[in-house]
């Protein structure tokens, strides 16, 4: 893959197009990276916050003198400690930073306590004595509708709505399918929990954080409006991120660490246990889909309608771009002239939801292609043609109106999905771990029965609707050595080589050094949205290019050349016109350039009332197949294999990119076959491992992937994001292969065994 | 015996650990008293392997480990799988395959499969999942981490059988 | 506070009598969950890991009897030899938790906690398993059955400690099965161990997580019993294992919780415990002989 390109460069190991290895893989695999939870200053204390019991009460009193007389306790902050604003948010600013007067999920923060061992916290947390009135939680999303509720929040109960009117209102199709879907409630579950070390300044004036989050610059600016302090006063640095998956989008820790390090001004460790973390950061929205296809008798879609209802939980979060994401991808990557919907994203006393790998789109692409198999059965067509015949094109327009510049190879997905080769049928003795039900020893081979379906997905690359989510970086090249600078979260997705085989590409050098993540530079964005590669690639790309051009113009200057010959091959720069060729090492001795660069995506537009614009910058494609072995009549199952074809416009690292499709796939299977958060009344009922089960390597099914290249004009690397569509359709597809295997319309997401047991 | 201060014995070296709470955690005790925080801990129940170490031979979860009871126990953390610094078979092939994204499951897989590997050399490909079916990986899906233990495995079988 | 660390069980129940309250710990992997989840605060400690005693086995000089100790890692009787011996244990042992577990985590452990989720128990309540205890003056054995009275309960005393259970050597099937929805380190919905006596002539069915404790499935062994012969190898049909199983589920009593459902709890049972008799029915009998011998 990596060698038929066309000029040396790109096959020079470390080079772009090669699997370049991470820099931080050896410190990581010793146990010698520093994760923020490692971090450690002396005479630090450790921070602890008290969380609400009840999903919605009202705050009659808090009397925080009892954990105070508790020795070794050094400070107790509540809401009235906040010196700045008293809420944050990603887009609304609705979220209070401790509950004041309501708390409204529970598991909100009340108070913070600053003590001389986590123990010693715990128990100065329990002390505290908090009078609560308990109010009947508002759990229901569909109920959470209704105007004439009383409002739980003041922004009320409905946090957006947004409808799609698109072409023939009263198109009724010569067949008509529909369903209503359920999407359960999915955790980011990242292994490092939320962790942080804050230490103030000596003029207790500002405060220098080292946490984990995925945009360390919306982190700054909340921070800094919530502690009352200009912005450059909050510092922020990376610490090793444990994962994140959307998780870290939303602040959690970091104003409760900050204002306990200036209370008290000493250094502040904060860790959240998995229980906390449970509480601690959003999930994903749980959603009930309606849908109603329209198709010709050939199974040609001619509308959608849809009604879509998503479970915000207490805060807005990004609820408001999830619901977006939702209603416009609603019709999959089919041509549709026609739709009609209407989505909700609503506030209810449940756990707050936002960001998580796929965005508001896994929710839809559940739904749409439930509906395409009941298409294809209805047509009397298999589920590949139902999808061939339907499928996207560049140039075709979406049900928002917005015409797909992007490269849209959805029937080559497809094709190329299919022709990967099925798995060998179950041997004859199978080993009880190939089965489903595992070393349970549940099954045997006659109990198991096997089933295929598939999914296929379009997702949007980059922040929407009007947002301008740039990247910065800059690139320092010296005496043969490139210096990176970025405040691009790294959460484990491997942009720390990428930007390494960009600078080693562009500029010819071997060793390509990276400056701490930090705020010292401009901002890069969130690490999401599958917008790194693109956006932050594009940014160090830039910066990487312009110091190129100051190296040529040098060269030319001291050879007498027009600049405009120069190139850089290997590790030279060369005449390509002459004869000239020398080394960058040598040509950059004594020197020293260094530019800085912003990555601006195209600019989007919001949606009208009729959900019609240009809201998204551009759309990746991915088609899964899943097999599936079934038994039946426990309703166990086992993943047997994947095979699925991504567009990516163009692989810059094969095993960066292997692994981020492999990723995915196993959180999409979680989702499938495992994954919810399962509450009562508001309550969360299993925040634990033991309760919230993750796929194991035991559960992981056998992934043949193929990427389909196809570079991409608008990106600056031809790369498209890859790290969200693996995740997608591949639940929709495991899913319609259990479906498959048993007969069962299973409306809903996650399949529990007593769904295919009982299931209609 | 008092637990005012006990004795571990951990990657050969003998450490002190005094005016400790009873209920403290190996992995606590390690990451926070001891200064080896390479041991990670993501769940407190030993439902994910993360802060996985080798305690007389065999692997446990650290996190369930009372310290005060590991006293006489001999113990090994990611940090002493190497005398000399340099990465071991398994480690490597770790990066070399892919095995490490986000890298916080990494340290519990690595002395998880140089458990394995020491007990059982030749391990098929389910006796590999068996042996990692208590190490969560959030990020890679596992596919890569298989592969990163056959090369290891198969690495260690060539230089087994090449000097037979 | 303070951590004993005894080396031999005399110091341990030494211990023990001095702080009656003290808490017992042996692998940690139930109590250490309650410690880091901040639901006890442990005052005392007297840890067993290191009694040697404990963590041994063998069978009684009549061949008739195996006895394990409290502190026999499941690693072991994953393994041969202790899997040979019983290999319904075997089978439990495999599904506890991950390996990290099962080489920390004990009969002790699953005995004293006494959930009703643990995957040892219906192995013994299907043996009818005798549990040793000790204290510093006496000693008794007792039934498991009489050992497990409900939910984390059990008729141990203050001051007792589990030093070994003991369980019969029998020639004939013996199997064990778990529902999780998960195809490794999962705790169960339900499950069910099947004990075939083929010289005795008896069939034993436990059943796990769907009772605030095990439950022996007393009636459907009866009923069995009176259906065929249960000497040599028993003559099942689809049709005796299928109302083999649906018994059997009428004799557990189910919840309603996050992991799973009364309905399908009580289903699980019906066909775990059908397709038990039918593997137990499909066990060549001669094989299981050697296997014991």
């Amino acid at each position: 893959m990596d060698t038929k390109t066309d000029s040396s460069t790109r096959s020079r190991f470390g080079a772009l197009g090669t699997s370049a290895l991470r820099p931080d893989g050896i410190p990581k695999v010793q146990g010698r990276f520093a994760f923020s939870s490692d971090a450690w200053a002396d005479n630090m204390l450790w921070g602890a916050t008290l969380r609400s019991p009840h999903p919605y009460a009202r705050i009659l009193s808090i009397d925080t003198s009892p954990a105070l007389k508790i020795n070794g306790v050094s400070a107790v902050v509540t809401a009235d400690d906040v010196p700045g604003k008293l809420t944050y948010g990603l887009i609304a600013s609705d979220q209070p930073v401790f509950a004041r007067d309501f708390v409204r999920y529970a598991g909100e923060p009340v108070a913070a306590v600053a003590a001389d061992h986590p123990e010693t916290a715990r128990r100065a947390i329990a002390a505290i004595k908090v009078e609560y009135e308990v109010l009947a939680p508002l759990v229901d999303a569909e109920e959470a509708i209704n105007p004439s509720l009383e409002k739980i929040h003041p922004d009320g109960n409905v946090i957006r709505r947004q409808r799609i009117v698109r072409g023939d209102q009263n198109l009724v199709g010569d067949i008509v399918v529909e369903g209503t879907y359920e999407i359960g409630m999915q955790d980011q579950a990242f292994l490092g929990l939320e962790a942080a070390l804050a230490l103030p300044d000596d003029d207790g004036r500002g405060v220098e954080l080292f946490v984990a989050t995925q945009w360390l610059h919306e982190d700054q600016k909340q921070i800094a409006a919530c502690l009352g302090l200009d912005t450059d006063r909050v510092r922020l640095t990376l610490g090793g991120v444990g994962g994140a998956f959307g998780g870290r989008e939303d602040i959690s820790l970091q104003v409760h660490c900050c204002l306990l390090a200036l209370v008290t001004g000493r250094p502040i460790k904060m860790q959240y246990g998995r229980e906390e973390s449970f509480f601690g950061h959003i999930h994903r929205h749980p959603a009930t889909i309606f849908m109603r296809h329209h198709a010709d008798r050939d199974g040609k879609l001619r509308r959608v309608e849809s009604r879509l209802v998503l479970d915000g939980g207490a805060y807005a979060s990004t609820s408001s771009a999830v619901l977006i994401n939702a209603v416009t991808h609603v019709q999959g990557p089919y041509q549709c002239e026609n739709a009609t919907v209407d989505g909700y994203a609503v506030r209810t006393n449940n756990p707050p939801c936002g960001a998580m790998r796929g965005f508001g789109v896994v929710q839809a692409c559940f739904a749409h292609e439930s509906q395409m198999d009941k298409l294809a059965e209805a047509c009397g067509v298999s589920p590949v043609d139902i999808r061939l015949k339907n499928a996207m094109r560049t140039g075709d327009k979406l049900i928002t109106g917005q015409v797909v510049e992007s490269v849209a190879p959805v029937e080559r997905c497809i094709r190329e999905t299919a022709a990967l080769p099925l798995p060998a049928p179950l041997p004859e003795s199978p080993d009880p771990l190939e089965i489903p039900g595992g070393s349970g020893l549940t099954a045997r081979k006659s109990n198991v029965r096997r089933g295929v379906g598939w999914g296929v997905s379009i997702k949007n690359l980059m922040y929407s609707e009007g947002f301008d989510d740039y990247a910065t970086a800059r690139c320092r090249l010296a005496d043969g050595v490139a210096t990176l600078q970025f405040a691009t979260a790294e959460v484990g997705q491997g942009f720390v080589v990428l930007a390494q085989q960009i600078a080693r590409t562009v500029l010819g050098v071997d060793t390509v050094l990276l400056e701490p993540i930090t705020t010292a530079i401009g901002s890069a964005g969130s690490t999401s949205a599958s917008r790194q590669t693109w956006m932050s690639g594009g940014a160090v790309d830039g910066a990487c290019r312009l110091v190129r051009e100051r190296l040529f113009e040098w060269v030319a200057k001291k050879n007498g050349l027009d600049p405009i010959r120069l190139a850089v091959e290997g590790t030279d720069v060369v005449d390509t016109m002459g004869t000239l060729r020398i080394a960058v090492e040598e040509a950059t001795r004594g020197m020293t350039f260094d530019e800085t660069f912003e990555h601006h995506h195209r600019p989007t537009e919001e949606l009208d009332e009729n959900g019609q614009g240009n809201c998204h910058v551009a759309f990746a494609f991915v088609a899964h197949r899943a097999v599936v072995d079934v038994d039946p009549e426990l309703g166990l199952v086992k993943v047997v294999q994947i095979a699925t074809a991504q567009d990516v416009g163009k692989v810059l690292n094969p095993l960066a990119a292997i692994g981020q499709i492999e990723g995915g796939i196993a959180q999409g299977l979680g989702l499938a076959v495992m994954e919810e958060i399962v509450l009562r009344d508001g309550k969360m009922r299993n925040p634990s491992f033991t309760d919230y089960l993750l796929p194991t390597a035991l559960d992981a099914p056998e992934v043949i992937a193929t990427m389909i290249e196809e570079p991409e004009p608008q990106a600056p690397l031809g790369a498209k994001g890859i790290g969200e569509p693996p995740c997608i359709s591949v639940t929709p597809a495991i899913v319609a292969a259990i479906r498959a295997a048993t007969g069962r319309q299973l409306p809903r997401t996650p399949v529990r065994p007593q769904d295919i047991v009982f299931g209609p | 015996m008092s637990n005012e201060f006990y004795a571990l014995q951990v990657n050969g070296i003998r450490h002190e650990v005094r005016d400790a709470w009873v209920g403290e955690s190996l992995l606590y005790v390690l990451r926070e008293r001891l200064g080896l925080p390479g041991t990670k801990g993501a769940c407190e129940q030993g439902e994910c392997g993360s802060c996985t170490v080798i305690m007389d031979g065999e692997a446990v979860c650290s996190c369930l480990v009372m310290a005060a009871t590991a006293v006489e126990a001999d113990i090994t953390t990611v940090e002493g799988l190497s005398s000399d610094g340099e990465p071991t078979d398994v480690q490597r092939s770790f990066v070399n395959a892919g095995g490490v994204q986000c890298g916080f499951c990494t340290p519990g897989l690595i002395v998880a499969v140089h458990h394995l590997l020491d007990r059982n050399p030749s391990p098929s490909d389910l006796e590999i999942k068996e042996a990692i079916s208590g190490n969560i990986c959030r990020c890679t899906g596992y596919g890569r981490i298989f592969e990163a233990v056959r090369q290891a495995r198969d690495a260690r079988t060539t230089d087994t059988s090449g000097g037979e | 506070m303070s951590v004993i660390n005894a080396t031999n069980i005399e110091e341990a129940l030494a211990a023990l009598q001095a702080d009656p309250q003290a808490r017992l710990i042996q692998g940690g992997t139930d109590l250490m969950v309650e410690v880091n989840f901040n639901r006890t605060k442990v005052q005392s400690v007297v840890s067993l890991r290191r009694i040697a005693e404990l963590r041994r086995w063998h069978l009684d000089e009549d061949g008739k009897t195996l006895r394990i100790g409290s502190g026999v890692p499941y690693a072991e009787m994953e393994r041969p030899p202790l899997s040979i011996h019983s290999p319904a244990l075997a089978e439990a042992a495999r599904t506890v938790g991950s390996p990290q577990i099962r080489a920390a985590g004990s009969l002790g452990g699953n005995l004293g906690t006494c959930s009703p989720a643990g995957d040892g128990l219906p192995v013994l309540s299907a043996l009818d398993a005798v549990v040793h205890l000790r204290s510093h003056d006496s000693a008794r054995d007792v039934s498991v059955h009489d050992f497990m009275v409900g939910v984390k309960r059990t008729t141990r005393q203050a001051g007792e400690l589990i030093v070994a259970v003991s369980v019969p050597l029998l020639p004939g099937f013996q199997g064990y099965a778990k529902v999780g929805t998960r195809n490794a380190m999962v705790i169960s919905a339900a499950s069910s161990c099947l004990v075939h006596d083929a010289v005795g002539g008896s069939v034993r069915l436990a059943l796990g997580a769907v009772a605030p404790t095990v439950v022996r499935a007393h009636d459907t062994e009866a009923w069995l019993a009176t259906q065929i012969s249960l000497t040599g190898t028993p003559k099942v049909n689809e049709t005796l294992a299928r109302e083999f199983g649906q018994r059997a589920a009428r004799e557990c009593a189910p919840i309603d919780d996050h992991r799973s459902t009364a309905d399908y709890r009580r289903h699980a049972i019906s066909v775990l415990a059908q397709r038990l008799l039918l593997r137990a029915a499909n066990h060549s009998m001669g094989a299981q002989k050697g296997e014991v011998a």
